[in-house]
């Protein structure tokens, strides 16, 4: 557990602090020491945990994965070429079922997104105590371990793709067009008056229909992994609750893990196959 | 819980990720999935083609092996043929053979024959031109009466 005096508010809260670091209201630069110093550093703070662990996974997945690409021979392939080209097919296939346009760029950055968030989440596998506790020991007071439980990273890599929805949707219906696609429809009608009239109304739903592409996107991760994490948490307090509680807690942690496992995998897998989609759909004319 | 320059962090490591994983993550990985898939279609075609040739040569090999039979059972069949006929014409000489040594032996024994009877009339006629000799000889000398002898022998 976290301290002796902590209570089960304080341990929860505790762990859904991220380490930030921002200029203080004094105007000192340096790490937040408590939630509401962080709050108070607004926009132009860093969550350097979530940076550290998003980024260290992401360089891990890169090294393993350009490794695999190094050695790649048409020849017999090895455990390592093996397993990446596993994950390369299968992010192919998902690609070629559901993309039909020809852009290069579509499938690795899907299979970025899947293993990528697949690690994130991963993360959450991690007892909750475990990495915040060695922290503390090198005197680093809040550390949370889940990137994807933040939604600056989900939103991160949302908007990321939503930037990609916009620049392919006009580079390929071009200004006019992609204009049209916002305006014209659901409502049309031969009349150009009743059109005229028509367009307030679409492009209200169309807009609207748009931005949830980038906000479910990133809510949908962050909110499994959130909940995810929030119960990890939960069942760990059950640990400081006595000896019944505690093995029923361990019990129930394991059951969550386990559980856990398929639902970092369909996040990533969901976080991939929209993008997928949404890219098609900015590549389509309707 | 804060949106902050995270934000903008996450989105720059996302580009700089994604950037990486299509330059040396991807495009090697497809190329070598592209050669060994291009590779295997080749030994799976050139398998085919293989078998296929086999397929042809065991065709070839039998109607090779269908001819030499055929060609083996015509030499056996003119062989045998071919003996039957120098057997008729040894059995033919043959017989001309024997034929002419019984005619020659006939001759020849006619002959000796004819000699046997020459020499015993001449002896015959001998013996009588002695006999008459010896009868003769108290009464006419033998000289006198050689051409009576000579015609004697010659009518035996």
């Amino acid at each position: 557990m976290a301290g002796d005096t902590l209570t089960s508010s304080g341990y929860i809260k505790h762990h859904l602090t991220n380490l930030t670091f921002g200029q203080h209201p004094d105007g000192s630069w340096g790490i937040a020491h408590s939630a509401a110093e962080a709050k108070e550093m607004g926009f132009w703070a860093i969550h350097v945990d979530t940076m550290f662990w998003s980024i260290g996974l992401g360089i891990l997945f890169l090294y393993f994965f350009s490794k695999a690409a190094k050695q790649a021979t048409a020849g017999v392939p090895n455990g390592l070429q093996n397993f990446v080209e596993w994950l390369v097919d299968f992010v192919d296939d998902s690609v070629r079922g559901s993309f039909s346009g020809r852009n290069a760029l579509v499938a690795p950055l899907a299979l970025t997104i899947f293993v990528w968030i697949f690690l994130q989440n991963l993360m959450d596998l991690v007892p909750v105590d475990v990495i915040p506790e060695l922290a503390k020991l090198l005197g680093i007071h809040y550390m949370k371990v889940v990137p994807s439980t933040d939604p600056n990273a989900t939103f991160g890599m949302a908007i990321g793709v939503f930037i990609l929805v916009l620049f392919y949707s006009i580079k390929i219906k071009g200004v006019g067009g992609f204009a049209g696609e916002l305006t014209l429809q659901p409502f049309s009608s031969n009349n150009t008056l009743v059109n005229i009239l028509f367009i307030p109304v679409n492009f209200v739903l169309e807009f609207v229909s748009l931005i949830a592409k980038p906000i479910s996107l990133a809510l949908r991760l962050f909110g499994n992994m959130y909940a995810g994490e929030m119960i990890f948490i939960l069942i760990a307090i059950m640990y400081n609750a006595g000896l019944i509680l505690g093995l029923f807690g361990g019990v129930l942690q394991l059951g969550w893990a386990i559980f856990h496992i398929l639902i970092i995998t369909l996040q990533a897998f969901i976080f991939m196959t929209l993008t997928i989609v949404y890219l098609d759909m900015a590549h389509h004319e309707h | 819980m804060n949106i902050n320059l995270t934000l903008i962090g996450q989105l720059l490591a996302f580009a700089v990720f994604v950037w990486f994983t299509m330059k040396f993550v991807w495009t090697p990985i497809m190329a070598a999935l592209e050669t060994r898939k291009k590779e295997i279609a080749d030994g799976l075609a050139a398998a085919e083609r293989g078998q296929h040739e086999q397929e042809l040569a065991k065709e070839r090999a039998k109607d090779v092996l269908h001819e030499a039979k055929a060609q083996a059972a015509e030499i056996v069949a003119q062989a045998q043929k071919r003996a039957a006929e120098i057997i008729d014409e040894s059995k033919d000489t043959a017989r001309v053979e024997g034929e002419r040594i019984v005619t020659a032996a006939h001759a020849e024994i006619e002959q000796e024959a004819n000699r046997a009877r020459e020499q015993l009339r001449e002896k015959i006629g001998l013996l009588a031109v002695t006999g008459a000799e010896k009868i003769l000889r108290k009464e006419i000398g033998a000289d006198a009466h050689q051409d009576i002898v000579a015609t004697l022998a010659k009518e035996i």
